[in-house]
């Protein structure tokens, strides 16, 4: 049912707008209504907090069938449970009943404040601080390339509370839109998801109530590594959403598509590209799936699964989408067909939320644990 | 507000066949859907109910597979579906019909709005709407292109025209057929479809709903179909020229042939 509900926004509304929206670098605001009308903001929040009471797993299947349209939508509606599961993993019962339901109807959206000029891989690098004066936090500070940033009304921030604790000396807050002291830098232009927003938060002696601290004070990267760990295979599974609907696009094509008088899928060197790109994609959906019901297991060991997925799922998305554009050819490579803002949405993938490079750490240091302690 | 809903399912117009034998439309293997136009009709409804509170029932006439229109339709924010079906009602042309949904509205009671979609994809009488309203004497607007609001028992709509549109006011009960500029129909909620798998449509058959039989499907029907085609159009412009005097000499020529 969720996926039917996700296919049907996807082919009516997302499908036919996404080379508008990619075109003129415009955020989908219809299309996140849309999706929030059809419920599924909620898809991994608790009812209790007016969500659908799912895990992992749905989202999954909501964001591969977003993906299959637009990534830059997908990762637009993807972000917002970036930014609330900083207060879902760690917040108080008063944050969660606060945000989580506005959040859960789609009414607002959030947003996850982590990078920095002089940190992302390298989180140990934040200079944005947090200072307590009477009963509020002051906030100093700037924040790069956030998802959703000017667009959300909710932001899960993480600042340095204490230089002296080092990795303890972090903690996350919550930051509306409209806080005082609280503005956003110019947008982005990138290379592909142009139909998601990017821009600079900017913090000058920008002062939040006490409340807004999510967690105990000096959990910051805990909530952090914590809320990677769950939104992870969600990237992987818009790798999956993008790599079958390259491998769609690449299919259709070669069937119609006539060279020396056949149709150029009867060329075996054409079928064996369309061939691997249906493995991989195939063999990522798998662990991707695999992983997220790991996960909703309600398992504290997530970080290996969680990296494993999104790197195989993101790295099959690069080269199965250049690889359509291959088969496509000429027109694979014209912004007429849909298949190079494929191969431009698909790089971001093994950047954002942990270059993959930085996921082979996760799992090189996983393995490293776990055959330690046999 | 109690407001109705009618939808019918239909052949999904991107695969659709003639039998050439027997010239109506060959439903094997055809996938079936909401009427299109339905779907803004049903959409009307959920914003007004939204807007004003109250129930929106749908209810279509036909086969026992047509149970699964009613089941979208309560995934895109109907309450409840009401499946008029019965052999007797097979055959039905759009004076059976009306006569048929009119007993069955009847029998459900008392309502404040009637919504239907201009016409159907599959017959495009545009009949069902009007004729159900002269059947239950209530006032009609077809072509609603736009709900200004309802206060006092009375709704403001614009009904489009050909050459630009009316501003009515209507007093309720009532019937209004829609056109697709209304609004843009939602997709269904998740909430919306599994509330739908469990919707357990109201069967209504011709003993439900006190029909005459003689009324009823063929027998009931004033019309046959003898012949489907396509019409032609050969409309073609043409300017005139010269003085006043020699258009109007044109014309007649013209207007002459043409007699």
């Amino acid at each position: 049912m969720i996926v039917d509900v996700a296919r049907q926004i996807t082919a009516e509304k997302i499908i036919p707008q996404r080379a508008e929206l990619d075109e003129k670098e415009e955020f989908p605001t219809e299309i996140l209504r849309t999706i929030a009308k059809g419920d599924l903001f909620g898809l991994y929040i608790p009812e209790e907090y007016g969500g659908f009471g799912g895990g992992s797993f749905e989202m999954v299947l909501a964001l591969e069938e977003f993906a299959k349209g637009c990534v830059g939508v997908a990762t637009s509606f993807a972000a917002s449970a970036l930014g609330a599961y900083p207060i879902l993993v760690s917040g108080s019962e008063e944050l969660k009943e606060k945000y989580m339901p506005v959040i859960a109807s789609g009414e607002k959206w959030a947003a996850f404040g982590l990078t920095e000029a002089n940190a992302g891989s390298d989180a140990s690098g934040i200079q944005t601080t947090a200072v307590l004066d009477g009963d509020a936090w002051v906030l100093n500070g700037t924040k790069q390339w956030i998802t959703n940033a000017g667009d959300a009304q909710i932001y899960s921030i993480i600042a340095i509370t204490d230089h002296s604790k080092g990795p303890r000396g972090a903690s996350m807050f919550v930051v509306e839109d409209g806080d005082p002291g609280f503005s956003y830098g110019v947008k982005e232009k990138k290379l592909g998801i142009r139909a998601s927003s990017t821009r600079e938060l900017i913090f000058k002696d920008c002062r939040i109530p006490k409340e807004r601290l999510i967690g105990r004070q000096g959990t910051g990267f805990f909530t952090v590594m914590k809320t990677l760990d769950l939104s992870r295979p969600g990237i992987a599974a818009l790798g999956v959403g993008l790599g079958q609907a390259a491998l769609d696009e690449a299919v259709l094509y070669a069937k119609q598509r006539v060279q020396f008088g056949k149709p150029v899928i009867s060329f075996q060197a054409v079928q064996h590209i369309l061939a691997d790109m249906a493995i991989q994609v195939e063999a990522s959906r798998a662990l991707v799936y695999a992983a997220a019901r790991h996960i909703d297991t309600g398992t504290k060991e997530i970080s290996k699964e969680s990296s494993m997925c999104k790197v195989m799922a993101t790295d099959m998305a690069m080269k199965v989408t250049v690889d359509a554009v291959q088969v496509l050819a000429g027109h694979g490579y014209m912004r007429e067909y849909p298949v190079e803002k494929m191969m431009r949405d698909a790089k971001i993938l093994q950047i954002y939320e942990g270059t993959n490079q930085i996921q082979r750490n996760v799992i090189g240091q996983a393995l490293n644990k776990e055959y330690s302690r046999s | 507000m109690k407001i109705i809903v009618c939808v019918k399912q239909v052949p999904d117009a991107k695969d659709v066949r003639l039998d050439p034998k027997t010239n109506t439309l060959s439903r094997e293997g055809v996938e079936s859907i909401m009427n299109p136009f339905d779907r803004h009709a049903l959409e009307a409804a959920v914003a007004l109910k939204e807007q004003y509170g109250g129930t929106v029932t749908a209810i279509t006439m036909g086969p026992p597979q047509a149970e699964e229109t009613l089941r979208d339709a309560v995934a895109c924010g109907a309450d409840e579906g009401v499946l008029v079906s019965d052999r007797a009602f097979a055959g039905a042309d759009t004076w059976a019909t009306t006569y048929t949904l009119a007993k069955a509205i009847e029998k459900l009671g008392e309502f404040d709005l009637i919504i239907c979609g201009k016409q159907a994809i599959d017959g495009d009488t545009a009949q069902v709407g009007p004729g159900l309203a002269q059947r239950l004497d209530i006032p009609y607007v077809a072509y609603a292109r736009k709900i200004g609001g309802c206060v006092d028992g009375t709704i403001r709509l614009e009904r489009l025209m050909d050459d630009g549109y009316d501003e009515i006011e209507m007093a309720m009960p009532a019937l209004m057929t829609v056109v697709k500029e209304i609004n843009e129909p939602r997709v269904p909620s998740l909430k919306g479809k599994m509330k739908a798998r469990k919707m357990q449509a109201t069967v209504l058959t011709a003993a439900d709903i006190g029909a005459d039989p003689d009324q009823l499907g063929l027998q009931g029907s004033t019309t046959r179909v003898v012949r489907v085609f396509s019409p032609e159009f050969s409309a073609e412009k043409c300017m005139l020229t010269g003085t006043a005097d020699e258009m109007v000499d044109q014309l007649l020529n013209k207007l002459d042939k043409l007699l």
